[in-house]
């Protein structure tokens, strides 16, 4: 009778390594196949994981092997109705049957699929993205400190006390103030032994007596220097040093007007889920503000941002100056960096689109590092287009994109989000 | 009447129940005589069955890219229902350590312990390619070496350039074995003490081969010969020993590979054997257990159904056809022995007198332990397994227009199958004959290996990558050269490395 042991508990992911392994050789394929995949499927499933297929050539591991060809003799079970000397044709390469032994070594040119998790999808689907310029405010206002460590210093608080660094230097004084008197009572010790040998006599006698008393008095002076002394402590000290500070919001500003139809309003969720998982992924302190508009605009939660169903007219200036007042409000451009993407199809109320560029080249495009608008579907271009042409060209950190399609969604995103050679 | 003591009735399965179970199945292995390591029952998960199965059969497997790939694709077959995981999976070593699932149901367990724990296990105790090839005893301590050693140089030198090592060595992996050769067995201690000796001394070795000093000029005349002296078969062995630049821990890896290597060689060459030993005791021993009323009529049942899937042959104008089953044609082959020795017809005394009438355990103790598969099959396949399961072989020359038959399961034909199917399972035959023919030594450094053609059949155009592999290792110009069975030149393929 041999042992029975339960594993189950031991841990299930010994191959975790493995498969990281293999993902990160593949990086080239598997990010071609993550990026061939997103066209394909629905944005709103995105959070999930993705089936991956890459093509199997490229991940085959090369051995020596015959080919097909030559002279080969088989032999296969099920034999019905032969016999020997029977001349048959070829059957269609691999195809089962009498001379098909192409499958068998499982060497066909089928795609490799696999499984990438939600993670490991978002990190290959987001890679080489990133908010332009996040680092102009944070060198201009430094906010934030951090406390760290910078030696040793002579005065502190008790709680910062180092012993070891503290008894160190109560043990060198020691030495230091000791030593002489350390040699002077072993001289003085040896000479009172070398004394205590020779005959009796009153001068050694008196010498012996002079010793005692030295001896004692060295005794006693030795056995006064403190064991510790206030002077030997020591302080771990700390010093405060400016933490860069990468504050950053995002104003998500979305058309919801009548004109933005199912299509269109699909497109514009899509858009800003995509640039939701992206923000939250990849940075962990950004704030995010979700502002809605038809003719009036209303800055919502996240829930009602992508979940709403209100319409309206259009009129595009009050998401604007809503952004403004609340840039105003809350988030003063000194200490934030402030991005926004704008949605729309381009259809405003005809007199508020210079006053949307007045707002825009005035007001807000000083304050903020990035403006990223996407026009979806348009039909033709109308003039908040052209309104917005203008700001484009007064301002480098401006970018206006098209969405023609559904397709379009992730390309158009990758290119305004498209991480800068610095 | 038969007394009935069932052991169990119901199909869930508890530890008791499995300790009673291996318990009567022990007695019932000893009874028959079967000779088996300690065994080791390890109850797992199928996550981890399949962690498992990535690291082919390996405990301890050392880390590489390749073995994820094994996983991702067991596990996205697995999960879409396309494959089911296999019952158990063991290991030779000793303790011999069998892997049970837990979603097996209590008749697959114990199919499982009988055909794993008791089947396999004398198989790998006994079979004398297992017994001089492989060292159960070390493997586990081995494999442990190899990871720790292979992780060890990942922090030294880098995973990307290990990975790069173990890549090529990967490519070579068949041609890592000695055939004839029989390795020494090392402990794993011995093994790191002697690594680092090796290291060194090794690279003195290569030092002194490739020594750039004049030689005189009597010596000189004998350089002219071919180095090797005569071709080798075991290209991860002569690489190991002879590439001028592999810096010592690339070496030890390759090493490694060619270990694990010759460890897993046997068990290629004796599939047949060695399934249809396991299975052909699992019939068995189950079959005693419900004839002593130990279980009831379900449980044989359930059994039977799963043993018939095992050993099902679909024939070769089925669409789920894929080559001849290993469990089938071994199992056939073990029961027909059996037969043979129980129940001799005439026709057996003609081709089988030593064995006909003999007693069957004794018979199949003996075969079990000194064949592998290509000569079991010469041995023992009989005139009446290839009637029963038709066995017919098919010339499919390239030159000719059509297939032709060359035999059927008649009086002609037997000989012939019995040769072709043993032939089938040569595994020199199977893979292609490669070996190393010359290095040169004065001039370029290149390595030249050659291809024995048999049957003019090509190699598949994979040999190009292989040969950046080769070359990878060698660090100079690498060439295949195809000899044709006339023992003429037929092709040469370089992969140039420029220096």
């Amino acid at each position: 009778m041999g042992q029975l042991i339960d594993r189950r508990l031991n841990g299930k992911n010994k191959s975790a390594v493995n498969r990281q392994r293999f993902i990160r050789r593949f990086k080239q394929q598997i990010k071609k196949a993550v990026t061939e995949s997103v066209s394909e499927r629905s944005i709103t499933d995105i959070d999930n994981g993705e089936k991956i297929n890459i093509p199997a050539r490229d991940i085959s591991e090369p051995v020596f092997r015959h080919d097909q060809g030559g002279s080969s003799e088989t032999v296969h079970p099920g034999n019905t109705d032969f016999i020997t000397g029977d001349k048959v044709k070829r059957p269609p390469s691999g195809n089962a049957g009498s001379g098909g032994q192409a499958s068998n070594e499982g060497e066909g040119e089928d795609d490799f699929s696999f499984e990438l998790s939600r993670e490991e999808f978002l990190e290959f689907f987001f890679e080489d993205l990133a908010l332009p310029d996040l680092t102009k405010t944070q060198l201009a206002t430094i906010i934030e400190f951090k406390p760290v460590r910078a030696g040793y210093s002579n005065d502190g608080i008790p709680t910062n006390i180092n012993v070891i660094r503290s008894l160190k230097g109560a043990l060198g004084r020691r030495l230091a103030l000791g030593g002489p008197l350390r040699n002077r009572l072993n001289e003085a010790e040896q000479e009172l032994e070398a004394l205590q040998g020779k005959p009796d006599s009153e001068d050694t006698q008196k010498r012996i007596t002079a010793l005692h008393d030295e001896i004692i008095e060295l005794k006693r002076r030795i056995g006064s220097i403190p064991f510790i002394d206030t002077f030997d402590l020591r302080y771990n000290n700390h010093i405060k040093e400016p933490k860069p500070s990468t504050r950053a919001v995002m104003f998500c500003l979305m058309d919801v007007s009548g004109s933005m139809d199912q299509a269109r309003k699909d497109i514009a969720k899509r858009f800003f889920i995509l640039l939701y998982l992206f923000l939250t992924r990849t940075y962990e302190h950004i704030e995010l503000v979700f502002i809605r508009h038809h003719t009036v605009a209303k800055e919502v939660d996240e829930d009602e941002f992508f979940h709403s169903r209100e319409t309206g007219g259009t009129v595009v200036s009050s998401a604007l100056e809503l952004m403004y007042d609340i840039i105003k409000a809350r988030y003063p451009s000194g200490e934030w960096n402030i991005y926004a993407a704008q949605a729309s199809d381009g259809d405003n109320w005809h007199d508020d689109s210079p006053i949307c560029r007045s707002l825009l080249a005035d007001n807000i495009m000083p304050l903020v590092q990035y403006f990223a608008y996407v026009e979806i579907m348009a039909d033709r271009h109308q003039r908040l287009w052209d309104e917005y042409e203008l700001v484009k060209e007064a301002y480098e950190n401006f970018a206006m994109q098209d969405i023609a399609s559904v397709s379009d969604i992730y390309p158009v995103f990758r290119r305004l989000f498209k991480k800068q050679q610095a | 009447m038969r007394k009935k003591n069932y052991i169990s009735t119901g199909s869930e399965w508890t530890f008791d129940l499995i300790t009673r179970y291996d318990e009567e199945i022990s007695k019932i292995a000893a009874e028959y005589g079967l000779d088996t390591y300690p065994n080791q029952i390890e109850i797992i998960t199928a996550e981890q069955m399949m962690d498992a199965y990535s690291s082919v059969g390996m405990p301890l497997g050392y880390h590489h890219w390749s073995f994820g790939k094994q996983f991702m694709s067991t596990e996205q077959r697995y999960r879409r229902g396309q494959m089911g995981l296999a019952y158990e999976i063991v290991i030779n070593s000793n303790p011999c350590i069998s892997y049970l699932m837990e979603e097996n149901t209590m008749t697959m367990q114990a199919l499982v312990i009988a055909h794993a724990a008791y089947g396999h296990n004398s198989f790998f105790k006994n079979n004398y390619l297992f017994k001089s090839w492989t060292n159960a005893d070390a493997i586990i301590d081995y494999l442990l070496f190899a990871r720790n050693f292979i992780s060890e140089c990942e922090t030294r030198f880098g995973e990307e350039a290990v990975e790069l090592t173990l890549d090529s060595c990967h490519a070579l992996m068949n041609y890592g074995v000695d055939r004839y050769h029989r390795p020494s067995q090392l402990s794993a201690f011995e093994e790191r003490e002697r690594q680092i000796e090796r290291e060194e001394y090794l690279q003195s070795q290569i030092n002194d081969l490739w020594r750039t000093i004049p030689t005189r000029a009597e010596e000189k005349a004998t350089e002219a010969q071919c180095y090797p002296s005569e071709p080798q078969e075991n290209l991860l062995y002569f690489i190991e020993k002879n590439a001028p630049l592999l810096e010592p821990w690339q070496r030890e890896i390759v090493r490694i590979v060619r270990k694990i290597a010759q460890y897993f060689y046997p068990q290629r060459q004796t599939q047949v054997m060695n399934e249809g030993w396991a299975t052909f005791w699992h019939y068995t021993i189950l079959n005693t257990l419900y004839d002593r009323g130990l279980v009831n009529d379900g449980f044989i049942m359930e059994f039977l159904q799963s043993h018939t899937s095992v050993v099902y042959q679909p024939s070769y104008d089925s669409p789920y056809y894929s080559g001849i089953n290993p469990y089938a044609l071994g199992f056939s082959m073990m029961s027909d022995i059996r037969r043979i020795c129980e129940n001799p017809t005439e026709e057996d005394q003609r081709w089988f007198p030593d064995i006909a009438g003999s007693d069957w355990v004794k018979t199949l103790d003996f075969a079990m332990r000194h064949f592998k598969d290509e000569s079991f099959i010469q041995q023992y396949l009989s005139p009446k397994l290839i009637r029963d399961m038709k066995l017919f072989s098919v010339l499919d020359d390239d030159k000719k227009l059509k297939l032709e038959i060359t035999a059927i399961h008649d009086d002609n034909g037997y000989r012939a199958i019995r040769n072709k199917l043993a032939d089938q399972y040569n595994l020199s035959k199977r893979e292609p004959n490669i070996q190393v023919y010359n290095v040169n030594r004065q001039g370029d450094r290149s390595l030249t290996l050659r291809y024995f053609q048999q049957d003019r059949k090509p190699l598949h155009k994979s040999m190009h990558e292989v040969l950046k592999h080769v070359s990878r290792l060698w660090g100079f110009t690498v060439r295949l050269e195809t000899i044709n069975e006339e023992d003429q030149l037929e092709t040469t393929h370089e992969c140039i490395v420029e220096r």
